[in-house]
């Protein structure tokens, strides 16, 4: 079967097998590597990407279930050539130890911040990624700031 | 046209000239003083790589392996400082392994270093060895400059990369370069920067790699890539020291996408490479999934090998009966034995440390291309060296031709200093006869690390009439990291389980640190912090304890204890000396900080650690409460540090801030347990790490010094775990003397 799909804005199709998951797809087919691995089943988040704008975790998500969805990765966050205000923040408040969570962090903190434009202190942590380094201070602290950058942006 | 290299034994220097006109300066200057780090591969020295281009945009290479602990950023600042050029002008550039020709033996030297990241050595290795560098090449600019203008070099200033002329003239380095790269290289001793006159050491710098990493583009070493390299994934025998009984692989061969399955025999028992490798069957691919796919479709029968009715139950009833036994003595002060006889009152308490992983998110990975007499390594690491030399022994390969390259790791916390990922990649690749890039997942990572060694800490205080300290016995039962470690064999069996010189001694005149391995079959590493985060939760908790049991407040007896500032021999890594006026210090910070006089609020509990750790001073604070609805919460979190001269203190507050909630994280729900000879954790689901939900904000203070700079990636997590202890026993009355602290807590 032909899997049909939109990935980071262009027309994507798969002819593999359906439950490779997409995070394998990234990284081995579309070389796409800054999603990354860290457990498979779901639970660390590194691997968090968008589908039809929502944080998902692509290693638990197989490819049978793109069609007709659009896919966004930390590649494709970017328009423009512009920094997304959630990047911009997180490069403000120096928030990168190793940095390999940090694209799924980053990921999940556009989509919180779609939801949740005034984020409360219960909704700046709740962020379910691991970060193995113990960045979580200064990934809130980036988050209140990237929400601050984006109502700038939005009164602009 | 090149500058006539200055080459000694113990250093090497080269300046040329770019293609571009610009200056190209590369050196290497090993420590001046020898690490005590006998039982780390530490880095034996780092070289200076410096380009200068004719637009005045300076380059430096970044010698050290970036883990997260922000090398990358700080080692180039201490260059770029005595360079004297702004830190807006420089681009950062990692510099891969690199040797050269040598007359002596093996026959090769370091161009930069050994480039490794272990024991928060980069800092103190990199200001001796870095800071010289750059002021060499700032002089040979300043004496171009005299040279230009026909002025005495003493008159000239420089700022900012540019030479300034006492009327107001002034040239870039970059219009100087040509000129400077044919200048004769100065001698050693060009005088460093007075500290009063930093502009760039001290001041917050952010890490280099930031947009790289926040837009996807930072290649980890996962992500390297290489045309005819197949996915490699290994089935590893799940019993330690098993083996590959029978295998069926046609049903893998079936899976769309596997291109070959080879077997990899376990190490031979007296085999001096890779010693605690597992053997396995590899399953190589198109893709990662394929090769996952094929490698379920193994069907292996493994010989379970020695240890497979073994238990971490049975290690600590083995741990239990060997604490009665007398062990190694470490340090052996006065007469232990007569204090506590003599003892107007005795205090004694047992910890227990479980196993722990390191669980890199980054899971361990290697590509390997050998050929004929070349190879290519690309991996996330904290030993290129070590994994070069590996190469060499596995391959026969000339050091020469194995290209090393070291990507941004995804984590270290000492995992990457074994390179037993590098090793199976090597011996895949010889096997399948192509390129391989091996990838583990976190089963197999959690499966078969180097772990936290296991062990028991009995601590026995004897007091006098006065309530004070007059005898000190600590006694370690547990699984020595000095086990199957080529090149190891000479160091003392508690190398890595006993802080021998730690505070408290030297402060107490009857102190016996005693030791007594016992076997287990699983592999033992070096865990971020190392022996500290093994011993300081029992020696902290112990000292509150003793507190507590004479009705003493825990931060007056801990003064007590440490007395007037005064030096004291430290033998180990971080040392010669420890200064107990700078313990005191961070102590009494924190403490103020956190409110100590004042009291915990209604229904709280505050409590206090402090220890030495690799050089630096560091104390937290907390408070707490424990509620039936609410559970455990870290109201407040304080770290005060002292880490010598700060370098980057943006950095320096990520590293304490990360390294409490490393600290708490394992304090509160990591424990490796094994049971009929096989780990039980699997995956983050059973191996729990601190979310954000309930990792706390982390108040660092970092106490103004001038003092030579410490590593600070590792002293953060010793004494979050007893700081943290004492506040729940301040809060609850109840004292927990095992971690996970979580599972206790109920």
């Amino acid at each position: 079967m032909t899997i049909r799909f939109s990935l980071n804005g262009q027309t994507a199709r798969f002819e593999g097998d359906p439950q490779m998951p997409l995070l394998w797809y990234l990284r081995d087919h579309a070389d796409l590597t800054g999603t990354k691995f860290g457990c498979g089943i779901g639970s660390c988040r590194a691997c968090t990407v968008h589908i039809d704008g929502r944080a998902a975790p692509a290693c638990v998500t197989p490819m049978v279930a793109l069609q007709d969805r659009a896919v966004t990765t930390i590649e494709g966050l970017a328009g423009n050539g512009a920094l997304h205000a959630v990047q911009r923040a997180w490069i403000e408040e120096d928030v990168v130890q190793c940095g390999y969570c940090q694209a799924g962090q980053i990921m999940a903190a556009v989509d919180l911040l779609a939801r949740r434009p005034d984020p409360n202190d219960a909704d700046v942590a709740s962020l379910a990624n691991l970060c193995r380094c113990g960045t979580y201070p200064r990934i809130r602290r980036a988050i209140r700031r990237a929400a601050t950058l984006l109502r700038e942006e939005a009164e602009a | 046209m090149s500058a006539v290299p200055s080459f000694t034994r113990r250093e090497f220097l080269t300046v040329s000239l770019t293609a571009a006109g610009g200056l190209l300066a590369t050196f290497h200057l090993p420590r001046a003083t020898a690490a005590a780090a006998a039982s780390f591969e530490t880095p034996d020295g780092l070289g200076v790589f410096v380009r200068i281009d004719p637009s005045n945009r300076i380059t430096i290479g970044a010698p050290g392996a970036e883990i997260g602990q922000g090398v990358k950023t700080s080692l180039p600042m201490l260059i770029a400082e005595e360079l004297d050029v702004a830190w807006s002008q420089v681009d950062v550039e990692q510099l891969p392994l690199s040797l050269l020709p040598s007359d002596e033996p093996p026959g090769v030297r370091w161009r930069y270093g050994a480039q490794g990241a272990g024991g928060s050595t980069n800092i103190p290795g990199g200001w001796e060895a870095l800071r010289p560098g750059g002021a060499r090449v700032r002089r040979m600019f300043l004496e171009a400059a005299s040279e230009r203008w026909q002025v005495p070099v003493e008159t000239l200033k420089t700022r900012d990369g540019r030479v300034l002329h006492a009327d107001g003239r002034a040239l870039s380095y970059g219009e100087l370069a040509g000129a400077a790269a044919q200048r004769p290289i100065p001698d050693a001793d060009v005088p460093l920067k007075d500290p009063a006159d930093f502009r760039i050491i001290g001041s917050p710098q952010r890490v280099v790699d930031a947009e790289r990493i926040v837009t996807g583009r930072e290649p980890y070493g996962i992500d390297a890539r290489l045309d005819g390299a197949l996915v490699a994934v290994l089935a590893r025998c799940p019993w330690f020291d098993g083996a590959v009984q029978r295998v069926d692989d046609s049903k893998a061969r079936q899976v769309a996408g596997v291109r070959d399955v080879v077997t990899i025999p376990g190490p031979a028992p007296d085999g001096l490479i890779t010693p605690n490798l597992a053997a396995g069957v590899a399953v190589l691919a198109d893709d990662t999934w394929s090769a996952l796919q094929g490698r379920e479709a193994l069907e292996i029968e493994w010989r379970k090998g020695p240890w497979a009715g073994d238990s971490t139950d049975q290690l600590r009833e083995r741990c239990r009966a060997a604490l009665d036994e007398p062990g190694t003595r470490a340090r052996d002060d006065g007469n232990v034995d007569d204090a506590l006889r003599d003892a107007t009152r005795k205090v004694d308490a047992t910890y227990e440390m479980p196993f722990l992983a390191h669980a890199t998110l980054e899971p361990p990975n290697a590509l390997v291309q050998l050929e004929k007499d070349r190879a290519l390594v690309i991996a996330s690491m904290q030993s290129p060296s070590g994994a070069q030399r590996m190469v060499h022994q596995l391959t026969g390969i000339p050091r020469l031709n194995i290209e090393v390259r070291l990507p941004r790791s995804g984590g270290g916390f000492g995992r990457r200093l074994e390179n037993d990922f590098v090793a199976e990649a090597v011996l895949i690749a010889q096997a399948a006869k192509r390129p391989v890039r091996l990838v583990w997942t976190r089963e197999d990572d959690l499966a078969h690390d180097y772990f936290r060694f296991y062990g028991l800490h009995r601590l026995t205080a004897a007091l006098d009439d006065q309530g004070r300290v007059s005898g000190w016995h600590h006694k370690v039962a547990g699984t020595s990291r000095i086990w199957r470690s080529p090149g190891r064999e000479e160091d003392p069996i508690w190398t890595g389980l006993v802080d021998e010189d730690g505070y408290p001694a030297g402060t107490v005149a009857h102190l016996r640190n005693e030791y007594t391995p016992v076997d287990f079959g699983l592999a033992r590493g070096w865990w971020r912090g190392p022996v500290h985060t093994f011993v300081t939760f029992g020696i902290e908790s112990f000292i509150d304890e003793v507190a507590h049991a004479t009705g003493r407040d825990p931060l007056e007896l801990r003064l007590e204890l440490i007395g007037p500032p005064r030096e004291l021999e430290y033998r180990g890594h971080g040392g010669p000396k420890l200064d107990t006026g700078r313990l005191a210090n961070v102590l009494r910070v924190a403490a103020d900080r956190i409110g100590w006089e004042k009291g915990a609020g209604a229904g709280r509990g505050l409590g206090l650690a402090c220890h030495f750790t690799f050089g630096g001073y560091a104390a937290h604070a907390m408070e707490v409460s424990v509620s039936r609805d609410a559970g455990l919460r870290i109201h407040r979190c304080v770290c005060a540090v002292d880490v010598g001269q700060p370098v980057n203190p943006l950095g320096i507050e990520a590293q304490v801030m990360g390294g409490t909630v490393d600290g708490l994280s394992a304090a509160l729900g990591q424990a490796i347990t094994v049971r009929d000879g096989r780990v039980e954790q699997r995956n983050f689901d059973t191996y729990r790490m601190l979310r954000s939900k309930n990792a706390p904000d982390v108040d660092v203070v970092i106490v103004p010094s001038r003092a030579t700079p410490a590593g600070c990636g590792e002293m953060g997590i010793p004494t979050a775990a007893p700081a943290l202890a004492n506040a729940i026993f301040a809060a609850t009355g109840r004292r927990l003397r095992k971690t996970p602290l979580g599972p206790e807590l109920g």
